[in-house]
């Protein structure tokens, strides 16, 4: 059965802008910058409320990290707002030097990540962005779900200090998780039951492995899936606790395998748990062209591949306790 | 007036012995920049040492955006109050606040943002510009970046955003020496007309002398005059590489240098003690 059953479907990204006009109304401080993107990253309604707190910066990214660092210093809380491909790749020094080195309160939010932006092809579907932001060091990373995790990820940025980075997209998806389950900064979220496999998964692979989850049960699986909004600091305790429960575990994401969660997981399990680990996400090379859903599937990021790889490690884990 | 020339001096004597003493550093341009520093921090700004604040309100700022010359920037800062002198002793050594290129992390006072990597400052002066305009505090940004690092691209976003949304609260001076690590800026990638393309970027455009104190008071008591009348400033500010030490100057060679001890004793035969060293 399907805890989270929902037909409903919307963006990450409008989550986001929601979450950002809430905020304008609550706290003055909070300003928004956009680098001619304001419709897409749906910053707009933020922009209409509240003009004099919103800088139309133009096509350059760099400026418009500088400027949000010097904002800070005037005791603003600035929230940059393009494609995620602009928000770390072409800015990563801009970031490193005038964000996380001087522990600025910046908050980096970028849209479009992954395949799933969709037509535009590979050089806008950024796919390493969270390891590049997970390497830096003083860098908080936040990979919400759904558009009710989205609003509230950036409500929670609102109270946060320091340095972060929130990853959205583009797409409808459906928004399953309930608008009253609190947002914890740091803190990973335990979905469904089942002592048999994890699933670690982030951002749109979360609701693809509650699908994922229903698949192993009808072939008697039971698969405990934790949700990892925050892939840093990562919940380093509840991740090793899942692993002493179910002694194997699959990760989701849609980012490279390497630098992405599966990396961050594979480093704690390594450390302190070892258990056997597969990985979905995309192996070392450039998104295309294509619909969403097309992209999600010729890649290898959809339920049923989740499901695979949770079977294959329950398998392992058998075949090397039993 | 006297007593800044007397600082000037002092400060470039600190120069050369926090980078004789750390076996690194910039000299050149440190040198070349000590009358500016000296005017900013000792006649310009209105600033509160003894209470700095990360956020600067009620209070003139400064950036400095090409970091490797933070020997006399350091000198400065201490000298006017910010920290202890003889902490400049600490320059490039391990465990200090006083980073090869300024840094936020180690919490010294009078330094609100990292530079080192080139091109940023000038955009983090336009967002404390602007945050003191939302804030309502009518004090001034004053930002310093070399002349080699204006190559960089984003310090034209930077210049062509300030001019559009009118940033008038913003005071930057270029560090106009003509040199770059790899030889004369004309020779690496020529600035070409640079006064004539800040103009087209919409900013107000002064010229200094940087190595006479008379006229960066002058330059710079103008600047502050046409300030918050829509358009952003820029201070086209010539400087001597090396400036006070004759060896160190009309070349390259001592951007990123630091003198042996030998070479040290000769630069500062030609810089009395006036304040007393750190």
């Amino acid at each position: 059965m399907n805890l989270y059953h929902t037909d409903e479907k919307k963006e990450t990204r409008a989550g986001f802008g929601e979450g950002l006009l809430e905020l304008g109304r609550t706290n003055p401080e909070v300003v928004a910058l956009c680098a001619d993107l304001t419709e897409s990253v749906r910053m707009d309604a933020f922009a209409v409320e509240f003009p004099s707190r919103f800088f139309q910066v133009g096509i350059a990214e760099a400026n418009m990290i500088g400027i949000a660092a010097g904002l800070t210093i005037g005791g603003k809380i600035p929230f940059t707002g393009t494609f995620a491909n602009f928000s770390t790749g072409r800015v990563y020094d801009q970031i490193r030097q005038s964000v996380a080195y001087s522990n600025k309160n910046v908050k980096i939010c970028a849209s479009h990540a992954g395949l799933t932006l969709g037509e535009d092809g590979a050089t806008h579907q950024i796919l390493e962005d969270i390891g590049l932001m997970r390497m830096m060091p003083k860098m908080t990373v936040i990979v919400p779900c759904d558009f009710n995790q989205t609003r509230a990820a950036t409500i929670a940025l609102g109270s946060h200090t320091g340095p972060a980075y929130l990853r959205f997209g583009r797409p409808k998806v459906p928004n399953f998780i309930p608008a009253s389950l609190p947002f914890v900064i740091g803190q990973a979220q335990q979905l469904t039951d089942g002592d048999d496999v994890s699933i670690f998964a982030t951002g749109h692979l979360v609701w693809h492995a509650i699908l994922a989850r229903e698949m192993l049960e009808e072939k008697g699986i039971q698969a405990r899936v934790i949700n990892i909004h925050t892939i840093k600091p990562l919940d380093t305790k509840a991740v090793i606790a899942s692993l002493s429960a179910t002694g194997c575990a699959v990760t989701a994401e849609e980012h490279l395998r390497n630098g992405g969660l599966g990396d961050a997981i594979a480093q704690e399990a390594a450390r302190h748990f070892p258990v056997p680990l597969e990985m979905v996400a995309v192996d070392n090379q450039f998104g295309e062209s294509g619909k969403p859903d097309e992209l999600l599937e010729k890649y290898g990021l959809t339920a049923p591949y989740i499901a695979a790889a949770a079977s294959r490690v329950y398998k392992r884990k058998r075949s090397t306790t039993g | 007036m006297h007593d800044l020339q007397a600082i000037a001096t002092q400060v470039r004597r600190d120069v050369i012995r926090m980078v004789t003493a750390a076996q690194s550093g910039h000299p050149g341009g440190s040198l070349g920049c000590a009358d500016f520093f000296t005017v900013l921090y000792f006649s310009v700004m209105k600033h509160d040492p003894e209470h700095f604040s990360m956020d600067g309100h009620g209070q003139d700022v400064f950036f400095l955006s090409n970091g490797h010359i933070s020997p006399a920037w350091y000198s400065v800062l201490a000298r006017s109050g910010y920290f202890p002198l003889p902490e400049l002793g600490t320059f490039r050594k391990l465990n200090s606040r006083l980073q090869g290129h300024p840094a936020t992390l180690e919490a010294l006072p009078g330094v609100r943002m990292a530079s080192g990597s080139l091109g940023q400052g000038l955009s983090v002066g336009i967002g404390a510009a602007l945050a003191k305009k939302m804030n309502g505090d009518p004090h001034l940004v004053f930002v310093l970046t070399g002349d080699g690092e204006i190559q960089e691209g984003q310090v034209w976003e930077a210049a062509m955003f300030a001019a559009a949304r009118k940033v008038d609260n913003l005071i930057l001076t270029i560090d106009y020496n003509n040199k770059q690590i790899d030889g004369p800026v004309d020779e690496v990638v020529s600035l070409g007309d640079l006064r004539a393309k800040w103009e087209a970027f919409g900013w107000k455009v002064l010229e200094t002398n940087g190595n006479d104190i008379s006229s960066l008071l002058a330059t710079l008591a103008k600047a502050k005059s046409v300030c918050g009348m829509n358009k952003p400033i820029a201070i086209l500010m010539h400087t001597e590489m090396g400036y006070g030490v004759d060896y160190m100057m009309g070349t390259h060679k001592w951007h990123g240098m630091a003198p042996n001890p030998e070479q040290a004793d000769r630069a500062l035969v030609q810089l009395p003690v006036t304040l007393g060293d750190y």
